[in-house]
């Protein structure tokens, strides 16, 4: 599988965000989305999901097995995507059923074992700490099983510990042949690509 | 397994939209009261109305099904404007637009169990609250079942304009105004139906089959305009 965008170009508002961005990713390969705040990242990622428009360019990804890019792709945005309502295991049985693609997944209980929440798998998310709410988040990774992960800075708010167990979950998706484009500040421990993009006056 | 290679063909839609009218029905019930609060304000529109007109009973038994119905319709109205608002403020509207899912079942679904959560309730109390307003006893079965047949319109109407408000902040105002006039034909037939008593010049049967039609174009059409809308907004 491989993904590329070649002179990708989104707009917001009359404004260029960023504009000729060009990128290939193969599987087992990760690109990180650097830049200062402003520079565009969050799009990026949005745009790559199918949530925005491109205003030029093409993102193009082979093969395509069934559905859109945005059906391959898992995309973890700012928001946790979650119901406060709702326990962290009713919220991740929801999701299961709801993005499944057809590549099976984690059982949800395994998924929390490995991302250390089990013991506040019956809580309900609005109890949760702003880390625990995004390891509930990102469970959502291991519970369905698609290709292509789109971060958008996924180690907000965890501790050291739940850092390392994320960059060990990442690490086991690369070689199990998936890929990664994450936008982030922080240190990932990506071994791939890098990209920077820069601001725009 | 190698993923990126092997995906069936078409992941279970049923359990999908099972999974998210599971969800809908749980979060809509935890919110303190959920229907009990949607039928308590239903009440009180009632009660308000027949404070408003005084103790005249034939006046009251007369327009009574008018009462029922644009408290019925208020009382649906309620809280349908936050329908799509939640899922967007957490994020999850992101998910459902990425799940592929087809957007217009979702929110068919969406619709169903607000509907069973705010309509239904609606449907099953007007004939108690009827009695209040002394409704003749011929008057409170038509009266529910014109509810019964209406409130899913109303619901599916009101998805429209949640759908075109998602991303205000305060676009509930905005929302009644966008939606209320659309409500119109659903309300004259509505009324229609729930007055068609044994001394109305009307028959039931002809007010009732054109709610019923309305409710079924709304059925075939709202979910496709919300769903265009979200697509529009969302972006």
């Amino acid at each position: 599988m491989r993904l590329s965008g070649s002179r990708l170009t989104v707009e917001r508002g009359g404004r260029i965000v960023f504009s000729n961005l060009s990128f290939g990713l193969d599987a087992g390969g990760s690109l990180t989305v650097t830049g200062p705040n402003g520079a565009g990242k969050s799009t990026l990622l949005r745009a790559l999901a199918g949530l925005l428009p491109l205003s030029g360019g093409t993102i193009s990804c082979t093969p395509l097995s069934g559905g859109t890019l945005a059906e391959q792709a898992h995309y973890v945005g700012h928001a946790d995507a979650l119901k406060n309502l709702l326990t962290v295991t009713e919220n991740l049985q929801f999701l299961a059923a709801m993005l499944d693609a057809g590549y099976g997944g984690m059982p949800v209980e395994t998924a929390l074992a490995e991302l250390g929440l089990s013991h506040a798998a019956d809580l309900p998310v609005a109890y949760l700490s702003a880390g625990q709410k995004r390891r509930a988040a990102l469970a959502k990774l291991l519970v369905v099983k698609r290709p292509l992960w789109l971060l958008d800075e996924p180690l907000t708010a965890l501790d050291a510990a739940s850092q390392a167990r994320m960059a060990k979950v990442m690490a086991a998706h690369l070689a199990h042949g998936g890929m990664i484009v994450a936008a982030t500040h922080a240190k990932l421990g990506l071994p791939g690509q890098e990209l920077r993009l820069g601001v725009l006056a | 397994m190698k993923i990126g290679q092997d995906a069936q063909a078409n992941p279970a839609l049923g359990s999908s939209l099972y999974a998210l009218f599971v969800r809908d029905m749980r979060a809509g019930r935890r919110i303190g009261g959920g229907t009990s609060l949607g039928v308590v304000f239903f009440l009180i529109l009632i009660t308000l109305s027949a404070f408003a007109i005084g103790p005249d009973l034939a006046l009251l038994g007369k327009i009574a099904p008018a009462i029922l119905w644009i408290s019925g319709l208020l009382a649906t109205l309620l809280g349908l404007d936050r329908l799509f608002q939640a899922d967007h403020e957490d994020g999850s509207l992101d998910l459902l637009l990425t799940s592929g899912t087809p957007l217009e079942l979702i929110v068919l679904v969406k619709c169903l169990a607000h509907w069973i959560l705010t309509g239904l309730p609606l449907a099953a109390a007007a004939p108690f609250f009827g009695l209040m307003l002394d409704l003749p006893a011929n008057e409170l079965w038509s009266v529910a079942l014109s509810l019964l047949a209406g409130t899913p319109a109303l619901t599916l109407i009101g998805a429209i304009g949640a759908a075109l408000t998602v991303s205000l902040r305060r676009g509930g105002l905005l929302f009644a105004v966008l939606i209320l006039p659309l409500c119109v034909p659903v309300l004259i037939f509505g009324v229609a139906a729930a007055g068609a008593g044994a001394g109305s010049m009307v028959p039931f049967a002809t007010p009732f089959l054109i709610l019923c039609a309305l409710t079924l174009i709304a059925i075939a059409g709202a979910p496709f305009a919300a769903a265009l809308a979200l697509r529009q907004t969302s972006t």
